[in-house]
């Protein structure tokens, strides 16, 4: 309603000093962040293709040109900076392979409880389940490096239950390994023991994550299914409980009800959950930072700290970048392929821009779904904070909706 | 789509039963709905201990001794109740230098994101000119790139450019997003034109306009992007590791981190680090629970993946 009215019956006079506005007013945003994001970019692209040593400029005349001889370092030569890469691959993935199923779980969990409508001290509950997310990553590690340490309150509440805990954020273990020793396999097979993709052996790959891994897993989902939960509850308060009731009376019991009528219809906020989770769980940096890196033998090691590490600890600034690089296409990838889903199956949503999903939000806020706001939402999960926050804000002051439940 | 089968659903059978459903439906509650309330309750209580635990255990251990809260880790009553950890705190380490760069930050950081980010939302929703599209586009790009993969790139311009090891490198930067000039468009978009116009007609320039009319108007997506930069820019790591390395400059996350990294000789000083964690983590938990209503309505918060 708004874009289309405004100009459109303006006089010429109005209409240029609008127009030199409408510049000035974008300007300063335009400029930070192409001079601090766009540029930058461009200019890590050309160090991921050069020699440059990190002595002076990257762009001085003494830095060359070097193809993807950077990009072979760590994907296709044979040597440690390959293994290296390799081994951080694999960590990621198996943190992706765990930490993205479990949160969504816990989340839906959380969220379903939360949302009976008979509950009392709701409010209580989802300030506890979302706290987590609110505060610092660095002051949650100290936190669970007190309480995962040797001697620690997890191992001891293991105690209770005469179980000996392991020492959980040094221990470089793979826990599928580890079960495999249990039953008497402690060595790999043959077949296995030889080669794999990256440098990495196909026993190493299979190793499950490492101990110290397991307790990041841990820690994502302690301090990310609170958010999560609130995209549910979103979710579940557009369905509204008149369908819950209506296939209750229809003589469904609750366990079949929430499998065969309520995730389904959650089913885009699921989609959502679930490519953001896998989005986000790739860009695993901050956590691992703040343990040292290098710690329980590189088992923790992700590729954004790998980028990192590469770079700013052994100047090896071109491979770094193009470690940097690799996950970029990778999140982009990923992002777009959960932007044009979204699309198909949400015609209001974001993909032709915001305009569409600003009115029918403003419109009608009972139409209004997470998942539009999400899915235009980049990678960056500040970012992404922000725009959700935005979106239902309108639903919040639109309409009481949430008010009357709680 | 969704919503369509939604409302199909809630006629075709809430109508019918309408009338003779809702009298009775308290008096339904009874057994079977009770127990399962019941067991609600008890997993939201069970689950809540073990979201809320961990930070009531952190307090109670920041105030023991050292060996107390090495030998009695589930313990929430310290031994002897000490404020050692708080004392080294203020006294053997930097912490109010780290305190008051992060204040600087991010409060800076807010402002700016306030101002830029609604002055940019502004024309892209309302005012009209060459190349609006294209500006739009533009960030919506942006939009996609991961944050972690600027670590690189950011360290490479601040040198460039010399801001490197500056407050303005660290603040710049941070200064706007494309994700809160997203929400000012989605919002400034959702609300009717005609009262600017009204100031138009009075002859107020477009400046005039936005910021006496228009911005007044918009207070709650403004209050939702300051919670949002405080947060963000407070929490904020990864850009304060690559924009500078004076330890002047440290920040309440890269000191901590430093703290829990040994750097300053305090390896397994648990009280301390928790004292730390503690204090860093008011300023956030009171903005959290002053706005809470807002905060849990609306946003998904800072994700840690």
């Amino acid at each position: 309603m708004t874009g289309t009215a405004s100009g459109s019956r303006r006089g010429g006079g109005i209409r240029r000093g609008e127009a030199r506005a409408g510049w000035l007013f974008v300007t300063p945003a335009v400029a930070i962040v192409g001079v601090f994001l766009a540029i930058p970019i461009l200019l890590a692209l050309w160090v991921s293709f050069s020699d440059w040593n990190g002595f002076r400029s990257p762009l001085n005349p003494n830095v060359n040109f070097v193809g993807l001889d950077n990009y072979a370092a760590i994907t296709t030569d044979t040597g440690l900076d390959q293994r290296n890469f390799g081994r951080a691959v694999r960590n990621n993935l198996w943190y992706v392979v765990f930490v993205v199923p479990l949160q969504t779980i816990v989340a839906l969990l959380l969220a379903v409880q939360v949302n009976r409508a008979v509950l009392r001290g709701r409010g209580f509950f989802r300030t506890a389940f979302y706290f987590p997310s609110v505060t610092s990553t660095v002051a949650i590690v100290v936190v669970f490096q007190f309480l995962f340490t040797a001697s620690g309150a997890v191992n001891a509440v293991l105690g209770f239950f005469g179980i000996n805990g392991p020492n959980w954020f040094n221990d470089p273990s793979g826990v599928f390994h580890n079960i495999l020793a249990a039953v008497g396999v402690t060595s790999a097979p043959a077949a296995l023991a030889e080669s794999g993709p990256l440098g990495v052996t196909w026993w190493e790959w299979l190793a499950g994550p490492s101990v110290a891994m397991s307790s990041l897993i841990i820690l994502a989902i302690f301090t990310t299914s609170g958010t999560f939960m609130l995209l549910f509850l979103a979710g579940l308060q557009n369905i509204g409980a008149e369908v819950d009731e209506a296939a209750r009376m229809d003589g469904a019991g609750p366990v079949r009800t929430f499998f065969s009528v309520t995730l389904p219809m959650l089913r885009p906020t699921l989609f959502t959950v679930l490519t953001l989770g896998l989005i986000g769980s790739w860009q695993v940096f901050d956590q691992i930072y703040v343990l040292g890196g290098s710690t329980a033998g590189g088992t923790i090691t992700t590729p954004a700290f790998l980028a990192y590490q590469t770079s700013f600890d052994d100047l090896k600034w071109g491979q770094g970048a193009a470690i940097a690089f690799i996950l970029f296409v990778f999140i982009i990838l990923l992002t777009l392929f959960q932007r044009w889903v979204l699309r198909e199956r949400d015609p209001k949503g974001m993909g032709r821009g915001g305009r569409r999903a600003g009115r029918g939000g403003a419109a009608d806020p009972r139409r209004h779904e997470p998942d539009a706001a999400s899915a235009a939402v980049g990678a960056d999960p500040a970012d992404r904070a922000l725009l959700t926050g935005a979106d239902a804000r309108e639903d919040g002051d639109a309409g009481p909706r949430d008010g009357s439940r709680s | 789509m969704t919503d369509l089968s939604t409302r199909s659903v809630v006629t075709g059978d809430g109508g019918r039963d309408a009338a003779s459903a809702r009298p009775t439906r308290r008096r339904r509650i009874s057994p079977k709905a009770r127990a399962g309330l019941w067991t609600s309750y008890l997993i939201l209580i069970g689950l809540a201990l073990i979201y809320i635990y961990p930070f009531i255990l952190s307090i109670a251990a920041s105030f023991k001794t050292d060996a107390d809260a090495t030998q009695n880790p589930l313990s929430l009553v310290p031994e002897t109740v000490t404020f050692a950890a708080y004392e080294r705190l203020f006294t053997g380490v930097p912490f109010t230098l780290w305190f008051g760069n992060s204040v600087l930050v991010a409060v800076v950081v807010t402002l700016g994101r306030v101002f830029f980010d609604s002055l940019a939302g502004y024309a892209l929703s309302r005012l009209k000119f060459r190349g609006r599209s294209m500006v739009f586009v533009f960030f919506i790009g942006v939009l996609a790139v991961p944050g972690v993969v600027l670590l690189i790139p950011r360290f490479l311009i601040l040198q460039q450019v010399g801001l490197y090891d500056t407050y303005a490198g660290m603040i710049i930067p941070l200064l706007s997003t494309a994700a809160g000039v997203f929400i000012m468009k989605q919002f400034f978009d959702s609300i009717p034109v005609s009262i600017e116009e009204a100031a138009r007609i009075d002859g107020a320039g477009q400046f005039r306009t936005f910021w006496s009319v228009v911005l007044p108007m918009a207070r709650p997506a403004l209050v939702t992007l300051i919670i949002l930069s405080f947060q963000g820019s407070w929490n904020e790591l990864g850009h304060f590791i690559v924009s500078r390395q004076s330890p002047e400059l440290n920040t309440l996350t890269t000191g901590v981190a430093s703290l829990v990294s040994g750097q300053l000789g305090s390896g397994n000083q648990f009280p301390l680090q928790l004292a730390a964690a503690v204090l860093m983590t008011i300023p956030v938990a009171v903005l959290f629970f002053i706005f809470q209503r807002r905060i849990m309505n609306t946003t998904a918060g800072a994700e840690k993946g």
